[in-house]
């Protein structure tokens, strides 16, 4: 609580120096003002976007931020379904499924807007036409628990987990409602086929719904194993000292960009893209870094010593819009062996 | 012509369209095959294998979640009711409280409790006798049966309770005079008498197994498999399947109706027994040398269903790491904080759910008083129809209201999704048999005879009723809004089908963060919300005076 007091603390004085009075200036800013507030549906780990929407809400006095965090198939869901209802709560649209702004972007319900400072980021975190960027990017990775299992024996390539001897021990997350997890099983789809899933479903593997839940599984020892999950929610549980160990397996880790984008029928849009270019901002982006362990594709943002470069992991990626074509796909095959 | 008549047609109007509106939808939708009429969505549904394995599961789930209930609540009503047990004040005090427990608090609860390797009971299982499989599983169906079983046979218990308590004891005394042991007694000549109402508690918790969501969507889902309502929510996913998830419905709506059926035909046998309500005496069976090994079975079983969750719920609320053992490094209240100014859908749910239980207890209450009037002073044409009508909502799970409810109000003309209101429709459908039963049980002991007097004296029916009849019925209406308002609050099944992020309530967010394996923060909200409910159940015994569970005293 106070390491997110001070943070905030010292990026109100940040802006105050540097940015505070270009955005003082902002036209923006009334408008945005006269809203009131912005509606984020989001898949960041809750307590991380509680605290960039409390980053926001000290720089922006005056705006509040409304979070509503849960899976990124769930939040598709329900967008899709307030709209055949005529709803328009949502702003901004922030899922871990590439696939969903293909989906969303042909459906014509994106609002095409280019964040500030996203022109300097990688190809991988940019939409060609300019309507959704990658705000923040983990790698799926293998995860165990260091009081269970001691390090010589922890599996070390995704095959290993089909290893019969980890039979009801381990824990994966579901991408029937995790879009980093969908990503994964079709990256190892790709690399193993359909098989390795059969196989894995085999061992009894615990489901838990979101791709942060794997890791607080194998931390609290329910479970030893965690055959995915974000890299992202296990580095945190790791600084804060809890008993799990990261595994980056050398035949590749697949690689989730999770894009942002502003809803075309967004009932408060100067607020949406005063916060949307706030969460691209150098600060904003170095936070996700520091305190939350994530990827990010700010090329001035520097990582923590203690975690790979980006650079130096083998990457797997899917195209968002084969994951987007073989999303259904992905669910019913995954329900067939793992059995919900 | 009476003139309060457009009154009571009214309320009969209301109910009407507020039961029948959203069942109407269901069957249509669930005929609807987007290309036309059909019987294709029910195709799809039967030969679905995923959807025969979640029903499979759910018959086995109700059957023996009735069996254990039966098992533990039958005891524990004979030796309440009929027995010199010891603490019966204190039984019946644990049990109101294991009755308003949410199932699925009780279920998260067992989780830190049973979890097969960071369950707090299975790590001291292995200390104790360092064996290395746990003791308990409750990712499996046994361990699904098992926490549903806790909050199930409380309804069997008042069941029971309340029969034996009005059966005289005389035909027991006579079996003893002539030589019967106790429990031959118990077996052969107090048994016979409750079987109705044995029969009629195990297809009461039966009922409860069938239509619960939150438990299996906590204990099932992890461990691989589906029931029929986890299965109907996960229609919902996108894209959605309303139509499959309508036909889906329709085996859950006709298995409640008919057991329902059953049950109102073994009630209606009860004649035989002598059930003479004035007649009789009813003495205590001394247990002897049983008497405190029963006490302790008791409280073994309020231990499961009360003591142990609650306390792993606060040590969860208290703890940086629940698994972690107690102690002053792992004591924090960051999680308290973080749940009440921090998680912003907190606060918002906390207001949307207190809304919502006032205006449903409110409304639902003299909704439930003016229909009960109506039917007991056969105000209106048919009123003998209207209880049929008004009750019928029992016969719906709460899972199957909320989609019929959701297909009614997303489309034109009445577009309710998004707002609070569509879930105030929900709450009130759901609670209406209730509230109904309350206030009928109500009206029916209020005699007439100072209505009358009201009416010769040329009083109006409306000012009769609200001079005379209120007054004399006010603690009961007031228990009335209790039991709604109690209902409302911890209501997940419709609820989490039927929300918008602007109309989370707090079960919602509970299921939220579970996603998510929040544990401090689920464990502050859950005993927020016990807390809550205790309150209501506090004031609710100060002014009817008595247990609220119908057991006399």
């Amino acid at each position: 609580m106070n390491r997110a007091r001070a943070l905030i603390a010292a990026l109100v004085v940040a802006c105050a120096i540097t940015g505070g009075a270009a955005w003082a200036q902002d036209p923006r800013l009334e408008a945005a003002k006269k809203e009131g507030k912005v509606v984020w549906y989001t898949s960041l780990v809750l307590p991380s976007a509680e605290k960039v929407a409390k980053l926001f809400e000290a720089a922006y006095p005056g705006i509040k931020v409304e979070v509503h965090r849960t899976g990124s198939q769930r939040i598709i869901q329900r967008v899709m379904q307030e709209l055949q209802a005529n709803i328009k709560t949502v702003d901004v649209i922030h899922t871990s499924d590439a696939g969903h702004f293909v989906m969303l972007k042909d459906k014509k319900l994106l609002a095409q807007y280019t964040p500030a400072g996203t022109d300097k980021f990688p190809a991988g975190f940019k939409d060609k036409d300019g309507y959704y960027f990658g705000l923040r990017a983990t790698v799926n990775v293998i995860m165990y628990n260091t009081k269970s299992v001691a390090a010589a024996e922890a599996p070390k390539t995704w095959k290993d987990l089909l290893d019969p001897k980890w039979k009801g021990k381990e824990v994966t997350a579901h991408p029937g409602y995790s879009g980093v997890t969908a990503t994964h099983v079709l990256a190892l789809v790709h690399l193993y086929g359909w098989d390795y899933f059969k196989q894995l479903g085999q061992n009894r593997v615990m489901l838990t719904q979101s791709a942060n839940d794997p890791p607080t599984v194998v931390a609290s020892g329910e479970r030893i194993i965690a055959v995915n999950g974000g890299e992202y929610s296990a580095y945190q549980l790791k600084k804060k000292g809890n008993p799990i160990e990261i595994v980056y397996p050398k035949e590749g880790v697949p690689l989730v960009v999770s894009p942002t984008a502003i809803a075309a029928f967004a009932p408060h849009p100067n607020a949406a893209r005063l916060f949307t270019d706030f969460t691209f901002t150098r600060d904003v982006q170095q936070v996700m870094a520091d305190s939350e362990g994530l990827y990010t594709g700010h090329p001035e943002v520097k990582y923590p010593a203690d975690k790979p470069k980006l650079g130096e992991l083998k990457l797997l990626t899917v195209d968002a819009d084969e994951l987007e074509k073989r999303n259904e796909e992905i669910k019913k095959r995954f329900v067939e062996f793992f059995g919900a | 012509m009476e003139r309060s008549l457009p009154v009571w047609l009214l309320a009969a109007l209301l109910v009407a369209l507020l039961i029948l509106l959203p069942l109407a939808w269901l069957v249509v939708l669930s005929l609807s095959t987007g290309a036309g009429a059909g019987l294709g969505s029910y195709r799809a549904a039967l030969t679905d294998p995923q959807l025969g394995k979640a029903l499979w599961n759910t018959i086995v789930l109700a059957f023996w979640v009735g069996a254990f209930s039966l098992a533990i609540g039958a005891p524990m009503a004979w030796l309440t009711a009929r027995t010199d047990l010891p603490g019966k004040r204190t039984i019946r005090a644990l049990m109101l409280a294991s009755f308003v427990t949410p199932p699925f608090l009780g279920a998260f609860a067992w989780v830190m409790l049973a979890g097969p390797n960071a369950g707090l009971l299975n790590k001291l299982y292995r200390e104790v006798t360092g064996a290395q499989e746990p003791l308990l599983n409750i990712f499996s169906m046994p361990g699904l049966i098992f926490a549903v079983t806790l909050y199930t046979f409380p309804y069997v218990f008042i069941m029971i309770a309340n029969t034996l308590e009005l059966i005289a004891s005389d035909l027991e005394e006579a079996a003893a005079i002539l030589g019967a042991r106790r429990v031959t007694v118990a077996l052969t000549v107090t048994l016979p008498m409750v079987a109705p109402a044995i029969a009629s508690g195990f297809i009461l918790a039966v009922l409860q197994a069938l239509a619960l969501f939150g438990s299996p969507a906590i204990l099932a889902l992890p461990a691989g498999f589906h029931t029929i309502t986890t299965q109907i929510w996960s229609y919902f996913q996108y894209p959605p399947k309303v139509e499959l998830a309508a036909a889906a419905s329709m085996p859950l709506l006709v298995a409640t109706a008919l057991l329902l059926w059953l049950q109102k035909r073994l009630l209606g046998r009860r004649g035989y027994a002598s059930v003479g309500g004035k007649t009789g005496q009813r003495r205590g069976i001394a247990l002897g040398a049983w008497r405190w090994p029963a006490f302790a079975g008791c409280l073994a079983v309020m231990a499961c269903s009360i003591f142990l969750p609650y306390g792993v719920l606060a040590k969860a609320a208290l703890s940086r790491a629940w698994a972690q053992p107690l102690s002053w490094d792992n004591f924090t209240l960051a999680n308290v904080w973080f749940t009440f100014w921090q998680y912003s859908a907190t606060q918002s749910a906390v207001v949307n759910t207190l809304e919502l239980g006032v205006m449903t207890a409110t409304v639902g209450a003299l909704m439930a008083a003016v229909l009960a009037y109506t039917v007991n002073r056969r105000l209106v044409p048919g009123a003998q129809f209207l209880p049929f009508l008004v009750l019928a909502p029992v016969v719906i799970p709460g899972v199957v209201l909320a989609v019929g409810l959701f297909i009614a109000y997303t489309r034109p003309p009445l577009v309710l999704y998004g707002t609070l209101w569509i879930l105030f429709a929900a709450y009130l459908t759901k609670e209406l048999p209730v509230g109904y039963s309350q206030s009928d049980a109500t009206f029916r002991g209020v005699h007439t005879d100072l209505e009358e007097a009201g009416r010769i004296l040329g009083a109006g029916r409306l000012r009769v009723l609200r001079e005379i009849t209120a007054p004399l019925a006010r603690s009961g209406i007031i228990a009335t809004w209790c039991f709604i308002f109690i209902g409302v609050i911890r209501e997940l099944s419709a609820s989490i089908i039927l929300f918008t992020p602007a109309t989370k309530v707090i079960s919602v967010v509970i299921f939220d963060l579970k996603e998510e394996g929040q544990f401090g923060a689920i464990a502050v909200l859950g005993l927020f919300m016990l807390l809550v409910t205790f309150a209501t159940v506090t004031l609710m015994q100060a002014l009817l005076g008595r247990d609220v569970l119908g057991v006399r005293e």
